[in-house]
């Protein structure tokens, strides 16, 4: 549900055989001594650059909005959502 | 033909510059050279998802033309390809994927942007597992790459369609992406170059994303000195990508000259273990003699954790995957089911249609292991044994300016054959993956043979040491000719 994914009924058995074997491949982590060691965030240990707080993308709505299922002026169509 | 006669397809990039500069030939000529060979091998290859024909020849004409004004950039005119994983304006950019089967992005990474600006023309986009997560390019909506040594094998993955491509001559480079070892072991498969910078050397804007504290784009070619080229114009900083790093450029071509003598190598007790393949072993072994015959001095290191690399990966690249692709929703762009009942209907059957079965079984793992209840026992208890990894290279560091071992523990293998298991699969990036954690360089550099099927050299060092793992490289392939080795259908 989590990962808003449809699994039809027949594939449900394989998914679960191979989840299973990757959920008991990564359970060997259980056994490293870690003890206080602190998590790693990032591979160069740097932190998160800031940039000044300006508008600096132009509007290509028209544009982007090529690449979607459907739109209806300049809005994206879903299903209803409030009945 | 060039002045020593080789056709131009078999030119190295490099090749290709000095021939342009003396005028021996023109942009527009080894760009026609290299779509012809497309046009007769990739039927059999399955390399490219897109080739832009049309495109390459107004650019290599367009190449010309500047030359022919004065233009004397190293670049001018160079043909390459593009793994399907850079956005490339007004060029269906798939990832591999249904999901993005008709995606057409609107603007330029920076790595397609840089070299363009560079004067590289595109010869068009590369095949790849789905979304960049495989290691045999058989998770491919567009089906599986051929290895051009053996077709009934993989190239390896995730840019597989780069590395058969350019082993089998139809470019002389292409560019691939690299999160557990998707440049180095392709690269080691096909018997070419394969180099991933440090993370945060080049940017990632503009690359597809798979998992973002792993990701980092590279090249794969034929010669250690054509990867030093490309990387020279990739790197450097871009203000696009928040985790790029701000550090001035190197001349990464210049270097390649100097002696490796005195160079410290270290070898890792763990990589020859049984996992390694006896072949493979042999000849990284003769490798590391070439080394140590052009000065290199072979030390012993230890890597304690490096088994626990592989498990470790697959908690943390899962679960940043999960989180970078929740943006398939079937609603701004992609792939959307039709007649969704509701907005949750429309979520799941998008996803579930457009994504095949190892980016779902990755979303799924990932979902789970950042999920309340089980985020300690996997994700951070992943995070703290990636820093162990980290400070295992650390120390190693310490005695040794990089580390040479195997890329892959088998040369390439059928298509087909671990498809089955999706752990089997993962363990052949154990000698890879570890870079990727601690965003360390990594480079493959053809070694050997064996049964026909070529075998890697694996260099790792430490954060941005690209120089001395292409000038070790290079060096290694002043002594040696097994990048110019060429698969019997392709020469």
């Amino acid at each position: 549900m989590l990962a808003r994914l449809r699994i039809a009924d027949d594939e449900v058995a394989d998914t679960v055989d191979k989840l299973t074997r990757i959920v008991e491949f990564v359970d060997r982590l259980s056994q490293a001594a870690t003890g206080d060691v602190v998590p790693m965030a990032h591979p160069l240990n740097a932190s998160q650059r800031l940039r000044p707080d300006l508008v600096t993308e132009p509007d290509r709505r028209d544009e982007l909005q090529q690449n979607a299922p459907a739109v209806s002026d300049g809005l994206y169509l879903v299903p209803r959502v409030i009945e | 033909m060039t002045d020593a006669g080789s056709p131009l397809h078999t030119l190295t990039l490099t090749q290709i510059a000095d021939g342009l500069s003396r005028g021996d030939f023109s942009s527009r000529e080894v760009t026609r050279a290299c779509l012809d060979r497309i046009a007769a091998h990739d039927p059999a290859l399955n390399a490219f998802i897109t080739v832009t024909a049309d495109e390459a020849l107004a650019a290599a004409d367009a190449a010309d033309a500047k030359r022919a004004g004065g233009d004397t950039g190293v670049m001018l005119g160079l043909p390459m390809a593009h793994k399907d994983i850079f956005c490339t304006r007004g060029v269906k950019t798939s990832c591999g994927s249904r999901m993005l089967d008709d995606f057409v992005a609107p603007y330029d990474a920076t790595v397609v942007e840089r070299l363009a600006g560079a004067g590289i023309v595109m010869l068009g986009k590369t095949n790849m597992d789905e979304f960049a997560m495989g290691s045999s390019n058989e998770s491919s909506f567009y089906g599986p790459v051929r290895n051009p040594w053996d077709r009934e094998r993989s190239p390896g993955g995730s840019s597989g369609g780069s590395s058969a491509a350019v082993a089998a001559r139809l470019v002389p480079a292409a560019t691939g992406t690299d999160t557990g070892g998707s440049i180095r072991q392709p690269a080691a498969l096909t018997g070419t170059v394969g180099l991933k910078p440090t993370y945060g050397r080049v940017s990632r804007y503009g690359m597809i994303a798979f998992a973002s504290s792993l990701d980092q784009a590279g090249v794969i070619t034929r010669s250690v000195a054509d990867a030093a080229l490309l990387l020279g114009v990739m790197a450097g900083f871009d203000e696009r990508d928040s985790t790029s790093i701000e550090q001035p450029v190197p001349d990464y071509a210049a270097g390649l000259g100097e002696s490796i003598d005195g160079l410290k190598v270290g070898i890792v007790r763990q990589h020859f273990d049984a996992g390694l393949d006896a072949g493979c072993a042999g000849a990284v072994r003769e490798a590391l003699a070439v080394l140590e015959s052009r000065g290199a001095t072979l030390t012993e290191v230890d890597l304690p954790n490096l088994d626990l690399s592989v498990p470790t990966y697959y908690v943390v690249a899962p679960a940043e995957c999960s989180s970078n692709l929740s943006r398939f929703d079937g609603v701004r762009f992609g792939h959307r089911a039709e007649d969704p009942a509701d907005l949750f209907d429309l979520y799941c059957r998008s996803r579930a249609e457009g994504f095949g079965a190892e980016v779902k079984r990755r979303i799924m793992t990932g979902t789970y292991v950042l999920s309340a209840g089980y985020y300690d026992a996997y994700y951070l208890k992943a995070q703290q044994v990636r820093q162990l990894i980290s400070d295992d290279f650390r120390q190693a560091f310490e005695h040794v300016d990089l580390i040479a071992g195997p890329t892959s523990p088998t040369p390439a293998f059928r298509l087909g054959d671990k498809t089955d298991d999706p752990v089997t699969m993962y363990l052949n990036d154990i000698y890879t993956i570890g870079a990727n954690l601690a965003g360390l360089p990594g480079l493959s550099v053809p070694c050997g043979l064996v049964d026909g099927l070529p075998v890697g050299l694996h260099l790792v060092g430490p954060h941005f040491a690209e120089q001395s793992l292409l000038r070790c490289g290079h060096q290694y392939q002043l002594e040696t000719d097994w990048h110019r080795r060429c698969p019997n259908d392709y020469r």
